[in-house]
């Protein structure tokens, strides 16, 4: 009679216990009606695998993928031999829709690429918009724009940090982490009244001004924050379970790394201090006093380090512009891009054509193109724009500091055990919907 | 166990003559000074620089694909330019169809701060295709594919110039070339039938088969499929 292929696992009524007291899960292979038969020996139904490479698949659906991100695997044993990483899935054309967008609507787009950095990524993308319009942006947009950047780089970080805990096995910090997290999400909800899809600037300004209270509850945080990251890397550093599992994991040498076009924590974890904040600023960074921490071993545990102390050096940065925060307008006086106030379009001739010209056709820029980068928590991002002179770009590009250093695992995970892969892939803090756009 | 960490300054990369870096304020939109690679390039490689022009203070240098890789490679090399780090690789199509497409590299030199902007244009009417830096920089094999997935550019010399956002088995073109309508070409009933037509079991490419023989333990009919021809796709 021939038997199904189905494989139960049956409690003992000795409830799970042999003769000897030993827990015992005995897989039984049943017939049509469910009866337990006779299983043949072990020896008999694995064949000796010795020298044999394996194919395994992770993902596309796998939490530790950290989205729909999927690895084909050789394996030999359980050493890693090759590496074949399929993206995509997430592909929804934000490049192809910015070009039918006016630049003010391409900013809900940016919010969706690194949701994790929503408020750096409209930053990014309206300080590339501003210099192809030739505007000046003014000083209290300036502040403000920056501590938009670093509380979406303390979001970022956290969440890398608090799901690479959970990925390798420690959850307790995961939750000290997250409610931190909670905290950053708050000040940007009081904020612009959105938590994730923040689309927090427009071009020449911001969404909105802070409101009220905003900076006590700022200045509060950044004083109680850094006792959790001493906290929460009290319980990491020293572990040595973490330690076990981090150190010496997908090295990357400094000359691989900038060979392969790594970027941000991973490139510097491997020496290279190369900040775009300090090589190439943007928002007067080059005035705010802070340091860039490097790695030596580009391996797991040193983005670990890197990323941890990035989070204090943000902490640094946010002091110093809740200390500079000047007084006065927040957008410019421009009405190519900011509308001029409603009660002005009902009564003065040339507001109401701005406000008509501005909504019906859309600010333009002078045909031209540029390429500006942030330091986003991920990497250089950089925005690359060309326009013909119609209200609409011609192309807008996203350089997605996830993908490229994603590009690199298979070179990474080479000659590691299978476990590390989830811990290499961790160390990456890849978000795919910046990957796929 | 690694060395004790320290966090360091950046600037310990810096060149002795590089500019303090500050950030631009009141950008033109032509003209100012060129990035001093510019003229180094003009200098060595003469004619096959075509243009250069400044916008918006970036230094855009045209040059002609037989000599691209020639140019990259001076530039990552040499030790009075350094451009050690590939920013971005993608294309610009322009709405205006007498305009050449052109393919854009995006270059930092960390040492000396510079930022430069390589082109090369491709005439409409042949074969688009031009030369792949992947020999200098490994950081363009994601970006080579994606340009190619995206616009239909043959990079010379990719060692495995294949799709990547889009699947291996996907019909319809090239998604931001500019005849390429934003909502696809078919109509969503067509996708569908597609979508419902494919063989969800075969989504692992003939490469991916050949590990540990999974070719040989796949259904004699899907085996045969595949052998006629059928991609396997994702």
């Amino acid at each position: 009679m021939p038997t199904t292929k189905r494989t139960v696992e049956v409690e003992l009524s000795t409830t799970g216990l042999d003769a000897q007291g030993r827990p015992v899960r005995v897989p039984l292979v049943t017939d049509d009606r469910g009866n337990a038969v006779a299983m043949e020996a072990p020896e008999a139904m694995e064949p000796d695998l010795a020298g044999e490479h394996m194919l395994i698949n992770i993902g596309p659906q796998h939490p530790a993928t950290h989205g729909v991100l999927r690895l084909v695997l050789e394996l030999d044993g359980e050493t890693v031999v090759r590496c074949i990483p399929h993206i995509g899935y997430l592909h929804c054309g934000f490049e192809k829709i910015g070009e039918y967008r006016q630049y003010n609507q391409i900013i809900p787009w940016t919010d969706r690429e690194d949701y994790l950095n929503s408020p750096g990524n409209n930053v990014a993308f309206v300080l590339g918009a501003e210099r192809l319009f030739g505007i000046e942006i003014t000083e209290r947009c300036t502040v403000l724009r920056v501590i938009a950047m670093e509380l979406s780089r303390i979001i970022s970080h956290l969440v890398w940090w608090g799901t690479t805990c959970i990925d390798i096995g420690a959850f307790t910090p995961f939750l000290w982490l997250f409610q931190e997290r909670e905290r950053v999400y708050e000040l940007i909800e009081m904020w612009i009244g959105a938590r994730l899809t923040t689309s927090l600037t427009r071009v020449g300004g911001m969404g909105a001004d802070i409101p009220d209270g905003f900076m006590d509850k700022l200045t509060g945080f950044v004083k109680s924050f850094p006792k959790t990251i001493d906290e929460a890397e009290r319980m990491l550093s020293k572990n040595a379970v973490w330690v076990g599992r981090t150190v010496g994991l997908g090295a990357m040498s400094a000359d691989e790394a900038m060979n392969y076009g790594l970027s941000g924590p991973m490139l510097r974890a491997s020496g290279v201090a190369y900040d775009v904040r300090r090589d190439f600023p943007y928002l007067d960074y080059e005035t705010y006093d802070f340091d860039v921490p490097v790695g030596t071993s580009g391996d797991v545990y040193d983005r670990y380090l890197v990323r941890v102390e990035e989070l204090r050096q943000s902490v640094r940065i946010l002091e110093q512009a809740i200390r500079r925060l000047p007084d006065g307008p927040v957008n410019v006086d421009d009405h190519r891009v900011i509308l001029p106030p409603k009660s002005k379009a009902t009564s003065d001739m040339e507001s109401m054509i701005h406000h008509f010209k501005q909504v019906m056709e859309g600010p333009r820029p002078p045909a031209g193109e540029c390429y500006v980068a942030v330091e986003s928590p991920k990497g250089e991002k950089g925005y690359y724009m060309v326009s013909d002179g119609t209200s609409k770009p011609v192309r807008w590009r996203i350089r997605p500091p996830s993908f490229v250093n994603l590009s690199a695992i298979p070179k990474m995970v080479e000659g590691h055990l299978l476990s590390d892969v989830i811990a290499i892939n961790a160390s990456i803090d890849i978000v795919m919907g910046e990957i796929d756009r | 166990m690694s060395a004790p960490f320290t966090p360091l300054v950046a600037g310990s990369a810096l060149g002795a003559g590089a500019p303090s870096p500050a950030t631009p304020h009141h950008v033109a939109l032509a003209g100012g000074d060129a990035n001093p690679s510019a003229a180094a390039l003009q200098a060595r490689f003469g004619d096959a620089v075509r243009r250069v022009h400044v916008v918006r203070g970036e230094t855009n240098v045209v040059v002609a694909d037989a000599s691209l890789l020639d140019i990259v490679r001076w530039l990552h090399d040499d030790p009075s330019q350094q451009y050690e780090y590939l920013s971005d690789v993608t294309a610009v199509e322009f709405r205006d169809p007498e305009q050449p497409i052109e393919v854009v590299w995006h270059l930092r030199s960390i040492v000396y701060r510079r930022f430069l902007r390589l082109k090369v244009e491709l005439t409409r009417g042949e074969p688009l295709a031009v030369s792949s830096v992947w020999d200098v920089y490994k950081g363009a094999d994601w970006l080579e594919r994606e340009c190619y997935d995206m616009f239909g550019i043959a990079f010379r010399g990719h060692p495995d110039l294949r799709r990547i956002l889009m699947w291996e088995g996907y019909r319809e073109g090239f998604p931001l070339r500019k005849d390429f309508p934003l909502r696809g070409r078919f109509s969503r009933s067509e996708q569908l039938r597609q979508a419902l037509a494919a063989n969800p079991e075969a989504r692992y490419s003939m490469e991916e088969l050949s590990i540990a023989d999974a070719f040989e333990d796949l259904p004699q009919e899907m085996r045969r499929r595949l052998s006629g021809g059928e991609q396997a796709g994702e």
